[in-house]
């Protein structure tokens, strides 16, 4: 089997893994690192999200060994400590969330389209989000979150 | 105190932010796959690829030779466990009992539904599960099959039970028949409508998953599962299907991610897992993939009907019949029979005095996937036919549609309708008015005028509706055929230091139990927010309870909860009367103290437990201790009312819908949390906006899902959805003391018509009268054509 090494949220992790291994699965079930859900199995939902070498990736769609000596970011090392991520706070403040399942596809995939973008707008949010469901809130406290979380990132307006 | 139970702290009615925020955004929540157990192996189970056949010969062989492959069972060795059971006995018009076969955990003799389970393979890993269960070899002998509600009923169809004829559970009625076709033939208007409510796949983002495990020390079973409701797996899996006891039996449903009614019901693979844990004495869990759960998760509506309503000269409604074929799936799933009875044709007053009304409701078998609640269960497909056919009615008569609805409001209290329920309370004016202004109802013309000229068909759709949240009282709901009781259970718990924990048999997927109800103890024990903790989802942390469905949390459950505070309140003054060598009678309690009435001498709540569990200067012949549980049965449904309006646009050319806006006008009772009121509104309205445009589970004529996965079943997406305008006109309910009513369904029930409506709207000047549901584009497009071709 294939030996993998990547740093996961700052922490230099290697482990033997099958050449079909998902780095979703890699996460989970080597590492322990149960905040990145899997949802489907067609590369839809986006409940998987998390950041390789700073860019958002399904990490269902995504080998392990494809991330071999990559920098992977979960949504468990997002925060510093007790401090939340700004766009982790937003979330909290604005009831972006509800049952919490999509939530750190959300939050990853809202942190990529900021890197990206610094000022979305409304629609640019809802775009960009096609590839996260969520079937508990509707989406509207989640796009009030993502705007409120683009600019304490230190976006536009 | 005042009316609503508040001790003026301020914590009900405040948009406190949620207490269990910080774990799900860290990624710290703790979702049953996230659940690993020492020794733990992996089960994979295979399923039945086709909707009917005998099922000759299930060859394990192989997959038990197979490599890391612990064991292999199928139906025939669990066929000595009891069936999966339903929760309610419907009776047909004759009185006879609905037609109940045995539903096995795994099939036996037959396969009636594409995704029924075959067997089970235990394995070291999950992928050697999956690839051992490839190996097993099963001898489909096919049957016909019958996957819709026009073949199962077509004579001569085939059975998928035999001993149900042409297919029917049961045939069941509600109200004075005679009554309404009276009223109908005497009727100065009378409009009919058919209607197709489609069936939907619930798809909670988190998969089902579940992780049997057994102690041989103690003769303990422990099930982890995706579950609304721990107790009811408890009583159902432990009574009715491997015989065991409530104290050998634990059920842990922890961090759920989302329910929506498919975590419901009590699945054969809750009773699979536990069983099999049994048989190896090892942990073993399993996890749903997304297409699996397409083929598992029960599924929900799926119903055709007809209705006729009778007008008078003024447009009053007069009477009203309502035919409807209802599909339950191939087998009964737990509330699978009372969502098209009691959950649905006694909805049919909505808002409105109609004093004749008659319902009558076939269930059907076929071979699809079980039909059990989903979001609204019920009340969502009444709610669709009513209004849809309100707008008929006001097209038939040129009665301005607002003004139609207005005309037949239910405007004094109690009111009893003609199919059984009993309104407490409402003010459907109130939520009306306020819905036509914030959505500016009146300049809806202009709108469409400047539509038009960007070659747009501008629409605009209203439904006003009630919903019944809360199902209860378990008196009623048995005589009908509920085979539990449909109270809760709270206790609250004030440990030495003050702090406090609450237990509740409810369990919250999303909805932000551990916030409202902590509000609510907070509020009335006049203690600090933080220092209360909300304890759910473990029978054996919590006395008893009956779960989370039907809007019923905070009603019932909230209301167990304040009625524990209230027990708690009650004793502390007998320890403050000691403590203040006052009588019982002069002691006050406000904001967390115990006064002696005209002084200004006190214990605080947190004096009073100290000395409750250091009773060393304490009453004679009290207990120690502060912790109370109240069981409440409540006397009545409660009554949730609104308006809904939508406004679309249609490109004629395409038939694409652009959903405009959504307004809303809510009348949810009082409202503990506003930011969570808000936010189950969005979601419900997220959802009936799915239904109204974009879902559609579809089978063939074989039985075969085509709409297995999101690939083909449309999810609503951000880029969908407007954002909502929301709006709340409170009444209380009258017979809770909270003034609660519920809040989670209201979006799915009343926003599908209002969307139609509006699409229906937006389509009439070219003749087109009603469209079916969802209203894609493709549809769209063809009502258009065929309207265009009749000119
Ligand atoms: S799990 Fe659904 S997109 Fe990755
Ligand atoms: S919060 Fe439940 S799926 Fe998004």
């Amino acid at each position: 089997m294939p030996a993998v090494t990547m740093k996961v949220n700052g922490v230099s992790r290697s482990a033997e893994v099958e050449g079909r291994t998902l780095l979703v699965d890699f996460l989970r079930e080597k590492l322990a690192l149960t905040g990145t859900h899997v949802g489907c199995d067609t590369s839809q939902c986006g409940a998987c999200v998390v950041h390789v070498n700073g860019q958002s990736v399904k990490s269902c769609t995504c080998l392990a060994v494809d991330a071999d000596g990559a920098e992977v970011t979960t949504i468990e090392g997002l925060a510093n400590g007790a401090d939340l991520h700004p766009m982790q706070e937003a979330f909290r403040e604005h009831h972006g969330l509800q049952c919490g399942f999509c939530t750190p596809g959300m939050v990853m995939s809202a942190i990529d389209l900021v890197n990206n973008n610094p000022d979305p707008g409304e629609a640019d949010v809802r775009q960009w989000l096609d590839g996260n469901f969520c079937r508990c809130t509707g989406y509207h406290n989640i796009v009030k979150s993502v705007l409120a979380g683009a600019s304490a990132m230190g976006g536009g307006s | 105190m005042s009316d609503n139970g508040s001790n003026g702290t301020g914590f009900i009615g405040a948009s406190l932010k949620r207490k269990e925020d910080a774990r799900f955004l860290t990624g710290r929540g703790r979702y049953t796959d996230d659940i690993n157990l020492p020794g733990q192996l992996y089960a994979h189970l295979l399923r039945s690829t086709v909707a009917h056949a005998s099922l000759g010969s299930v060859d394990t062989s192989a997959a038990k030779a197979a490599p890391g492959v612990h064991a292999v069972f199928t139906g025939a060795d669990m066929e000595h466990v009891g069936g999966v059971p339903t929760g309610w006995l419907i009776h047909s018009k004759d009185g006879s009992p609905m037609v109940e076969p045995k539903h096995p955990a795994m099939a036996v003799g037959k396969v009636r539904h594409v995704g029924e389970i075959v067997a089970i393979v235990v394995a070291e890993t999950r992928d050697q599960a999956r690839e051992a269960a490839a190996l097993i070899d099963v001898d489909y002998q096919d049957l016909p099959a019958v996957a819709s509600l026009e073949a199962a009923r077509a004579d001569g169809a085939p059975k998928v039970w035999d001993e149900a004829d042409g297919n029917l559970c049961y045939d069941w009625e509600v109200g004075d028949r005679a009554a309404a076709e009276a009223a109908i033939d005497g009727a100065a208007h009378v409009v009919s409508i058919d209607v197709v409510n489609q069936r939907l796949v619930p798809n909670a983002i988190e998969p089902r998953a579940a992780i049997g495990n057994f102690d041989p020390t103690t003769d303990e079973y422990t099930l982890y599962t995706t579950s609304q409701n721990p107790h009811l797996i408890r009583l159902l899996l432990g009574a009715f299907v491997l015989g065991l006891p409530e104290h050998k039996l634990r059920i842990v449903a922890p961090d759920v991610g989302g329910g929506f009614g498919s975590k419901i019901p009590h699945y054969a693979e809750e009773a699979i897992l536990t069983w099999t844990a049994g048989q190896l004495c090892r942990p073993v869990k399993w996890t749903s993939d997304r297409s699996e759960a397409f083929v598992s998760d029960t599924q929900g509506r799926d119903h055709l009907s007809t209705a006729t309503l009778g007008l008078d000269q003024d447009g009053r409604f007069v009477g009203l019949k309502v035919s409807t074929k209802a599909n339950l799936g191939a087998y009964l799933s737990t509330f699978a029979t009372c969502v098209p009875t009691y959950l649905y044709g006694i909805l049919f007053a909505g808002p409105y005095t109609t004093p004749a009304i008659y319902v009558e409701v076939e269930g059907v078998f076929t071979n699809t996937v079980p039909v059990d609640a989903l979001r609204g269960a019920g009340r969502p497909e009444a709610t669709y036919l009513l209004e849809r056919l309100v707008d008929k009615a006001a097209a038939a008569t040129g009665i301005d549609r607002v003004d139609i609805r207005r005309r037949n409001f239910i405007r004094e209290f109690p009111y009893q309708t003609p199919v059984a329920l009993q309104y407490d309370q409402g003010d459907y004016d109130a939520t009306l008015d306020l819905a036509l202004s914030a959505a500016d109802w009146d300049g809806f013309e202009a709108r469409r005028s400047e539509a038009g000229s960007r070659g747009k068909l501008r629409g605009i759709g209203i439904s006003t509706f009630i919903e019944a949240c809360g199902i209860a009282p378990s008196a009623v709901v048995g005589s009908l055929g509920a085979r539990a009781g449909l109270y809760e259970v709270g206790s609250v718990r004030v440990h030495p230091t003050g702090s406090v924990s609450v237990f509740t048999g409810t369990h919250s997927h999303g909805q932000g139990h551990e916030t409202t109800f902590a509000q609510i103890v907070a509020e009335t024990l006049g203690v600090d927010f933080e220092a209360v903790d909300v304890v759910h989802g473990d029978t054996n942390a919590i006395p008893f309870g009956m779960g989370t469905y039907g809007s019923r949390s905070l009603a019932v459950g909230g209301t167990a909860i304040y009625n524990a505070v209230q027990k708690v309140i009650a004793k502390g003054r007998k320890i403050a009367a000691h403590l203040l060598e006052a009588s019982e009678e002069d002691i006050e309690f406000a904001d967390g103290n115990f006064t002696v009435a005209g002084t200004d001498r006190s214990k605080s709540i947190g004096e009073v437990a100290l000395t409750a569990y250091v009773p060393h200067n304490y009453p004679e012949g009290l207990e120690p201790g502060l912790e109370e549980t109240a069981f409440y049965d409540p006397l009545n449904f409660t009554f949730p009312a609104g308006t809904h309006i939508a406004e679309v646009e249609v490109d004629p050319e395409t038939g694409v819908v652009e959903l405009v806006s959504v307004t809303g006008a809510d009348d949810v009772g009082r409202i503990i949390n506003p930011m969570i009121v808000n936010g189950q509104l969005h979601g419900g309205l997220a959802h009936g906006i799915g239904q109204a445009l974009l879902e559609h589970c579809e089978y063939d004529a074989e039985g075969q899902l085509v709409t297995g996965s999101y690939m083909n079943y449309t999810m609503p997406r951000a880029g969908d959805l407007p954002n909502f305008n929301i709006n709340h006109n409170t009444t209380h309910c009258t017979h809770n003391p909270l003034g609660v009513k519920g809040v989670g369904e209201v979006g799915s029930i009343g926003v599908p018509p209002a969307v139609i409506n509006a699409v229906v709207d937006a389509l009439s000047p070219l003749g087109v009268t009603h469209i079916e549901m969802p209203a894609t584009s493709e549809r769209v497009w063809q009502a258009i054509q065929a309207a265009q071709a009749q000119d």
